[in-house]
This record gives C-alpha cells, structure tokens and sequence, in this order.
C-alpha cells in the first residue's frame, strides 16, 4: 500500500477509533450484562434484608405457623395456611392443565392441517397474553357464579362423600383459584410440549407408523416417551408460574386465614397474601412478614426455574447424542 | 384379491378394529382439547366485549377517575399513567436488554455467556408479585409511592423478553454478514451498530412491542409501588401515578356493581391494546423471521 504520510495519519485515526469504538461498545454491553447481574442479586439481598426481622422472630417456623394476625397486641405471623392454599391451588391447576395442554399440543404437532396449526397456535398463545388482573375480573364475576351453579354442586352429588367436595358451593374459593391458574398455565405447557413434539425426529415417528403402530400407538410410544424430560420441564414451569400468580388469586380465592379441607372454601396463597395486603400492613413485622412471604416465593421461582433448565440441558445432550 | 381379503380379515380382527377406535378417541380428544382452549380465549374476550362495550364512551376515556361512591367518570388518568408507566419501562428495558443480547451473541466466551445467560432466564421465571415487593422495599417504604419505583418494576418485567427476543434475531443474522463485514476490515463495533443490528432491527422492535403488551397489563409491580393516587391525570412520574391494571384490580374487589361495569370496559381497553400489539407484533416477526431466514 501506499506510503504517503496523509493516508498513514487516517489509516491511524481509523484505527484509534476503531479501537475506541470496540472499547466502548465492549464496555457497555458488558456494563448492561452486569447490571441485570446486580439487579439479580440486588432482589435477593433486598428480600433477604427485609424479611430479617420476621425471620428472627419467627425463624423457621414461620413455615408451618398457622396464624396470621396483624392485631398490634398479638403481631404473630405465619406461612402454614398460605403455604397449604399454594400447594392445593397449584395442584388443582396442573390436574386439570397438564393432561389439556399435552393434547393441545399433540393436536398442534401431529394432527392440525397446516393452515389451521398456525391459526390454533397463535390463539393458544394469545390466551397467555391476557393480562392476570382481566383474567381475574373474569373469573371472580363470570366464572366464579358459573362454578358455584353448576360445577360445584355437580362435584358436591356425585363426590361428595370426599371431604375436599364437601361444604357449599361459592363463587370464589380455592377451586375456582385452581381453575383460573389453569387457565394460565396451559398455554406456557401447551407451547414448549409443542416445541418438544415437534423436534422428535421423524425417522422414529416414521419408523413406529411403518412397524404398523396406529398414530396414537406411535405418540404414547415414540413421542411422549422419548420428550419425558421435556415434558417434565414444561411442567415445572407451569409450576412456577401457577405459585407465583398474584392478582389473579387475590381477586378469586377469597381471602380466608384459615385451613379449609373442602376446595369450595376460600383460602390464601403465599402469592395472594402479599398482594392483598398492599394497603393493609401496619407494622415492622407485618411487612417483615410480607417480605419473608416474597423470599420464600423467590426461593421456590428460583428452584422450578433451575431444575427445569437442569432438565432441559441434560435432555438436550440426549437427544443431541440419540441422533 | 389376495389383498382384498387380506384386508377384510384385518377389519374382523377385534384388536385392529379396538386399536383403531382407541386411536380415534385420542384424536378426538387432542382436537376438542385444542377447541375447548380456543374457545377459553373466545370465552374470556367476548364477555370482557359483551360487558365493557356498552360503558365505553368518549367520555369514559377522557374524564377523570369518579370520586369515591360517585356515578360516572372516566379513565383518562389512567391511560396517561400506564403510558408513563410503560415508556419509562421501555426506555430503560430496552437499550439496556438489547446490549445484554449483544454481549451474550457477539462477544461473551461461553464460560461468561452461561451465568449471564442464567441470571436472564431466572428473572424471566421471577413471580412478578416479588419484583413487586423488591421495588416496594428499594424504592417506595419510607418513602412516599412513586411512579419511577413502578416503572423499574416493569423495566425488570421487560428486560428478559427483550433480551432473548433479541438474541433469537441475533442468532438468526446469516454469520456470512458478520464475516464479510469483518473481512471488509470493519471492526467488531461497526459490525455490530453497522451489519447486525439493522438486520435485527424488525426482530428487537417485534421482543420490544410484545414486552410492552405484557407489561401494560402487570399489576403486582405497580401495586406497592403506585396505587394510591389522585383522581386526576397525573404527568409527574415522582409521584404515585394511575394506571389502568391496579385499577381495574381495585374495582373488581369493590362491592359496588357501578366499579365492577367502571373494571369491565377498562378491561376491555387494555384487553384490545395488548390483543391488537401482541398479534400485529406476531404477524410482523413470522414475516421479518421469513426474510433474515431467505
């Protein structure tokens, strides 16, 4: 190249700025990355922090405490009932949306004409797009009313004799908190069950069809057996998001302090308990409490969100060495 | 004929024929399952129109929140709030997402990628009700409430959808881009702000609008963090402002039947912004996800 002493000094210019330039952008999406870190960390030490003196009043035993009362003479605060409503609430929603959201999703994967896969698809996913509190202002005036007419008294006759379908029918109560989580979690399970489907490698499917297994015989055999992982993974999430669910519980689930064996009986999520109380705590500890509520929500989203992509991963490495 | 036969004796063998109705009613039931979520969403949005439709009214839109127990009113504080709320959030998710996506494609080695990948995805599966209590703790206890602590909240919701959803275009920018620009001898930097991310532009503004669709429509930030508020439209984000989730929130645990009609047709607002984004955001990515893959 050229040696002119004019093209030097730009081709040295480029090159400061460029090197410049690459400092800075390095710089600042580092600088972005650690910040999102700091933030991470930040929340932990935040509800860490925050919780420390319910923590030292109640310890450990906030966990199973059952009672919750902000009366300034008492002040004693516990997790039990919140925790039980959480795990029923939970399990009611994954009862009903798992087995809905894996037949949703074989509908999607294996069956659907083309143009109505993409159709269906979207709509499913745009079930998840509805806003929680629309969601709950639905279910405490239009489906609360329609469970506490027809399905709970239907429950009631037929399995009554069980202690959970005891009690009268109400329009708001864990059940109908169940069916609502329900609803939101089928379309997270439906859209990774999908994603896993569809990646099972078609020479297995083929191979199954060609043996002479009818198609239902080559999902229960091939597909569903082979995405197990996965399927599990998608569960966890769904998991995490049905126990980490606000708005929608708190304007459903009716708020009680107590424990109701039957499912039509209001009740109380860890989630539930804070939001309903955003305008309601009046001590230190009662807002310690709050903040313990939030750390023990934090620990279990943290855990389902970790075991969900240790699952993933180890899946992912065997599907990667099947092929 | 052989085959003919052969074919009749399958159809009277009972376990072929038991097979194939199992195999039936699976089918049916992956359809009506299908269907019957379909119908959900149906279900949901035609009674949010059915019952919000009839109150919703110029008026309602542009007067002030009803004093306690009045008749009337409208939302207009609302909708100025949200809007605050959102941009606020968006101006800080979105620069800041979209440079975390870069650093993880562009420049981080995969032992640095994994813990900030990590730390991204968990804060994607965070409850939003702790994001809210985490805000509330930061930024609002002691503190009079405040509209910046609900928009961080909301920045903290946005962050890892516009992270991951610039990413995915990232990842879809063809490497053949990347190397010719660089064989060019442009540096890594004008690489980036030059080749890759005006081809991603369409997929970040796509992660971007999908991101504000779900936070408009968050409640458990904002609730510590800005619901006591006035009753008119308030422009000062230092200060607690309106928006329409807590309201809506607050009028469906209202006795009052007269706030339940207020909740529907303010449902039915923010149900046709975030059905109207999120599908036109989806209908953009499927078409600029056809053109970066050509």
């Amino acid at each position: 190249m050229s040696t002119l002493p004019l093209t030097e000094r730009l081709e040295g210019h480029r090159r400061v700025r460029d090197w410049l330039g690459d400092r800075i952008l390095l710089l600042l999406t580092f600088g972005a990355s650690a910040a999102a870190v700091a933030v991470m960390v930040a929340i932990v030490y935040k509800l860490v922090d925050a919780s420390h003196l319910a923590i030292s009043k109640f310890g450990i035993s906030f966990l199973w405490g059952t009672v919750w009362d902000a009366n300034p003479a008492k002040n004693v605060f516990g997790a039990g009932t919140l925790i039980y409503g959480t795990v029923v609430t939970s399990l009611i929603a994954l009862v009903v949306a798992v087995p809905l959201a894996i037949a949703i999703a074989l509908f999607l994967s294996e069956l659907a004409p083309r143009g109505v896969r993409g159709i269906v698809g979207s709509l499913v996913e745009t079930l998840a797009a509805v806003p929680s509190v629309v969601l709950g202002l639905w279910g405490i005036l239009v489906m609360g009313p329609f469970v506490a007419d027809h399905l709970e008294p239907w429950l009631h006759r037929w399995f009554g004799f069980i202690p959970i379908f005891s009690g009268s029918p109400s329009s708001s109560g864990v059940l109908v908190a169940g069916l609502v989580l329900a609803i939101m979690v089928v379309p997270i399970v439906a859209s990774i069950c999908r994603e896993l489907f569809v990646s099972v490698p078609d020479e297995l499917e083929e191979g199954a069809l060609a043996l002479g297994a009818t198609r239902w015989e080559m999902v229960r055999g091939v597909i569903l057996h082979s995405s197990r992982p996965g399927i599990a993974a998608a569960v966890i999430l769904g998991l995490g998001r049905a126990i980490g669910e606000a708005i929608a519980v708190t304007q459903v689930i009716g708020a009680a302090t107590d424990i109701h064996v039957s499912l039509f009986a209001p009740g109380d999520t860890l989630a539930s308990r804070i939001a309903g109380q955003y305008q309601g705590a009046v001590s230190n500890v009662q807002i310690s409490a709050l903040f313990y509520l939030g750390l023990i929500l934090l620990v279990i989203g943290l855990l389902t969100n970790l075991l969900a992509q240790v699952i993933v991963r180890r899946f992912d490495v065997q599907r990667a060495g099947a092929r | 004929m052989a085959a003919a036969e052969r074919a009749l004796t399958l159809r009277g063998n009972a376990r072929v024929r038991r097979r194939r109705i199992v195999n039936r009613l699976v089918e049916g039931v992956a359809t009506i399952a299908a269907l019957a979520a379909v119908a959900m969403l149906g279900l949901v949005v035609w009674s949010i129109a059915k019952r919000g439709a009839g109150d919703l009214s110029w008026g309602f839109l542009t007067k002030s929140l009803p004093l306690f127990g009045e008749p009337g009113g409208g939302i207009a504080p609302l909708i100025v709030g949200s809007a605050i709320l959102v941009g606020i959030a968006t101006a800080i998710a979105l620069p800041v997402g979209v440079c975390i996506a870069v650093f993880l494609q562009e420049f981080a080695s995969p032992r640095v990628r994994a813990p900030i990948q990590l730390v991204i995805d968990l804060m994607n599966g965070l409850p939003s009700i702790v994001i809210g209590i985490f805000v509330f703790g930061l930024l609002v206890y002691g503190h009079p409430q405040n509209g910046l602590a609900g928009a961080y909240g909301l920045a903290i919701v946005m962050l890892p959808l516009i992270t991951r959803a610039t990413q995915e275009v990232l990842r879809l920018v063809p490497s053949a881009q990347r190397e010719g620009a660089l064989a060019l001898g442009a540096s890594r930097w004008r690489t980036v702000v030059g080749i890759i991310l005006p081809s991603a532009l369409g997929g970040i503004l796509t992660g971007t609008v999908l991101a504000v669709a779900r936070a408009a429509g968050e409640t458990a930030p904002l609730l510590f963090a800005t619901s006591i508020y006035a009753t008119t439209v308030q422009w000062d984000p230092r200060h607690a402002l309106p928006n329409i989730p807590t309201q809506i929130f607050i009028w469906s645990e209202s006795p009052d039947p007269a706030d339940h009609k207020r909740a529907w047709a303010s449902a039915l607002v923010l149900m046709l912004f975030v059905l109207v984004t999120s599908l036109v955001a989806r209908a953009a990515f499927v078409r600029s996800r056809r053109k970066l893959s050509r």
